[in-house]
């Protein structure tokens, strides 16, 4: 391998920051999938891959993914909550690959609340 | 594309791995695969946390989720519950020892909660054997800045700014010992870290090395700057098997990535390490004698001067300084010799780590700043002392140190501070001892330690400890006279002014301290003979008293001999002729009733 510079040092630092990320800092936004039985019955699952697919694409290290258990509504399964920085959480309900899609890429990276999928304000 | 979610690190020290990591880990990764979390979930073994009473333990990031007492068969559960279905398991979760509550989150903990990490900020959050882990915390870049931006003056004033002393134990201020060294004629000189630590019940430079091994080469490579050295060693004791595979491996990174070796991030400066393996001998951790043994010699001290940053190993300016003192480095030189002398007292600047052992709850490593009362490290980061016993007395600074009683345990963590009431700040071991501790036993065991580790050169230690040793030994079998305590004490006093190095010099230090505070328990001895802890097997009758017997058959579960005769609602009876003395009996007692 050629010698570093600083140059070299700086970029492998960021590049590793970004590895590391999730160890030192708690996220700016919180999304929590909810995946109780019932939830990874309705497919909660897929739409966790989904999330997880998106955050790395969007190259996003402030967004903390957080999975727990069943909220007590689950004929409105798979729930997913959003809650950004000093805003009210968001709950949807009855989410679907594509419908956390557009979530994401409108509500959390936007700030637009979709509210058509909406359950309730928490 | 990283599409991790979470990350579990799980603690990968000497500690954790005794207690079964290895097992957890495989099969966290069987079973993450098996639920198909294996792409979203990492598994990344980190160095030692420093919680080893609770170990393997682990946390899950960046929920913050601190688990305990891991084992591989609760692996399934975890990762279904938790990480499939999003509910963590209570059982796993930290209980407090006092108030059996359950916490959580790690940051919850009292133990971690009165922690200041400095030395130790990597710990637990990289992985040891990545270094891009250790670069993304800003790794190298104090070596960057050392190298480019400043001249050797510099980081010596910035080193001495710091108020940084040694923390091997003596407290040399550690920018005062580089200026020697630099200002030192010769073309050759060299940077030594010393990693033999010996002490009975010190391990933090060893969890250093497997936590943070790049912070020590960062350290050192900083330090040859300062004084212009081309060569370093490491001196580590061999029984420190995963302290050394680790540097091994640190080393060789950082020679790809050409922080070692020729043209040091192309500034023209040179220079390498490596490692040398002890043989794990006490005496070895004095710095002469660590040269010695470097060069190939039987590791004996010399007269001293000349001092090694004249003439140290082959006789060429040489600084040694040990592995916490050059983790701190890289820090200062980045974030300022102010930044580190804001916290602590007056004379002792910084953060010091400790190991924790003994009678208390939380075995572990802790780093507090300096300036905080041993109170506080016993009983808040400590936990207190187990089985409601009752503190004793807490023991500083291994061999060389002294005992604490409680009267003084608002003493501050500071080098002068804790001189003045008979003891040494030390590595950094903390022994903490319970009412069951005979104090005359407790010093029996340490000369008995340092009359193993005498190199034997001068006669003083050679002969002193051994006559110190037998005097103990005359008086824990009951055979002691009075005249024994003036014997222990002159012997103690001429030990300590004529012995050649330190070992000698401070070997009679644990016999004094327990003279000044536990005198009157070597009366009990010698006098009433008897032992009040109840630990010295001849003063003991192996006698049960009918009076205080509860008829709880405790003993008679307990005793590995069946020496002990015990039916329901009676009062036991030892049989002398099976008894083998062993003590268990007295120590599962709680009522006190064997005599």
């Amino acid at each position: 391998m050629a010698k570093l510079s600083i140059q070299d040092l700086k970029k492998i630092k960021e590049n590793a920051a970004k590895g590391i990320s999730l160890r030192q800092e708690q996220g700016r936004i919180k999304v929590t999938v909810h995946m109780g039985t019932c939830g990874i019955a309705a497919g909660a699952r897929e739409v966790m891959s989904t999330l997880v697919e998106e955050i790395a694409q969007a190259d996003r290290q402030d967004i903390q993914v957080v999975a727990s258990s069943c909220m007590g509504m689950c004929s409105s399964e798979p729930n997913v909550t959003v809650q950004v920085e000093a805003e009210e959480p968001i709950i949807y309900q009855k989410m679907t690959a594509n419908k956390m899609r557009q979530v994401f890429k409108r509500h959390i990276l936007l700030g637009e609340v979709q509210t058509d999928f909406a359950l309730a304000k928490m | 594309m990283n599409k991790i979610r979470t990350e579990l690190l799980l603690c990968g020290g000497t500690g954790c791995h005794s207690t079964g990591s290895i097992k957890v880990r495989d099969a966290l990764k069987n079973e993450l695969d098996k639920q198909g979390l294996g792409k979203e979930i990492k598994i990344v073994e980190t160095g030692c946390n420093g919680f080893c009473a609770v170990g393997p333990v682990m946390l899950v990031q960046p929920e913050g989720i601190f688990y305990q007492k891991l084992a591989e068969k609760d692996v399934p559960e975890l990762v279904e519950e938790h990480f499939l279905k999003g509910r963590p398991v209570k059982r796993l979760f930290y209980k407090e020892s006092a108030s059996k509550e359950m916490i959580p989150q790690m940051h919850d903990i009292p133990f971690f909660a009165h922690q200041e990490l400095r030395t130790m900020r990597n710990k637990g959050i990289i992985d040891p054997e990545v270094i891009d882990d250790y670069i993304a915390r800003d790794g190298y870049f104090g070596a960057a800045k050392a190298l480019t931006e400043m001249t050797p003056q510099q980081i010596i004033e910035e080193m001495k700014i710091s108020g940084l002393r040694g923390r091997g134990g003596a407290g040399f201020p550690t920018g005062m010992k580089w200026d020697f060294a630099s200002k030192s004629p010769g073309n050759v000189k060299y940077v030594l870290c010393n990693a033999d630590e010996g002490d009975p019940g010190a391990f933090m430079d060893r969890s250093i090395l497997e936590a943070d091994p790049h912070a020590v080469l960062e350290g050192m490579i900083i330090a040859a700057k300062a004084i212009n050295a081309t060569k370093g060693y490491i001196y580590a004791r061999t029984e420190y098997p995963l302290a050394i595979k680790r540097l091994e491996i640190a080393i060789a990174q950082a020679k790809e990535y050409g922080f070692l070796g020729d043209d040091i991030l192309g500034t023209g400066f040179s220079f390498d390490i490596e490692i040398y393996q002890g043989a794990g001998a006490f005496v070895c951790g004095e710095e002469t004698a660590l040269m010695r043994s470097i060069e190939g010699k039987r590791g004996m001290p010399r007269p001293r001067p000349p001092f090694p940053a004249h003439k140290g190993l082959w006789e060429k300016p040489t600084i040694l300084n040990n592995v916490e003192t050059l983790a701190n480095v890289a820090q200062i030189i980045l974030k300022g010799g102010k930044w580190y002398s804001s916290i602590g007292t007056e004379t002792s600047k910084g953060t010091k780590v400790f190991a924790i052992s003994g009678d208390v709850n939380n075995i572990g490593l802790v780093e507090v700043p300096m300036g905080t009362p041993l109170r506080t490290l016993i009983y808040d980061v400590g936990g207190g002392i187990p089985d409601k016993k009752k503190f004793k007395a807490v023991q500083l600074g291994g061999p060389s140190g002294g005992c604490i009683p409680e009267y003084l345990l608002d003493t501050l963590v500071d080098y002068e501070e804790i001189a003045k009431v008979g003891a040494i700040m030390g590595s950094g071991g903390v022994i903490v001892m319970d009412e069951s501790t005979c104090m005359v036993d407790m010093a029996r065991f340490f000369m008995d330690f340092i009359q193993d580790e005498s190199c034997g050169k001068c006669t003083p230690c050679r002969e002193g400890t051994k006559r110190l040793l037998e005097l103990l030994e005359k008086i824990c079998d009951g055979r002691g006279e009075l005249e024994d305590i003036d014997i222990l004490e002159e012997l103690s006093v001429t030990i300590k002014e004529a012995s050649l190095c330190g070992l000698g010099q401070t070997a009679p230090n644990p016999v004094l301290s327990t003279l000044r505070y536990f005198k009157d328990e070597y009366y009990a001895h010698i006098i009433d003979k008897k032992c009040p802890a109840k630990r010295c097997v001849a003063l003991l009758k192996f006698e049960v008293d009918p009076d205080k017997c509860k008829k709880c058959g405790l003993c008679f579960k307990a005793c590995p001999t069946e020496a002990i005769v015990w039916k329901k609602k009676e009062v036991a009876y030892i049989n002398k002729e099976k008894c083998v003395e062993c003590l268990t009996c007295f120590s599962k007692c709680k009522f006190d009733a064997i005599n």
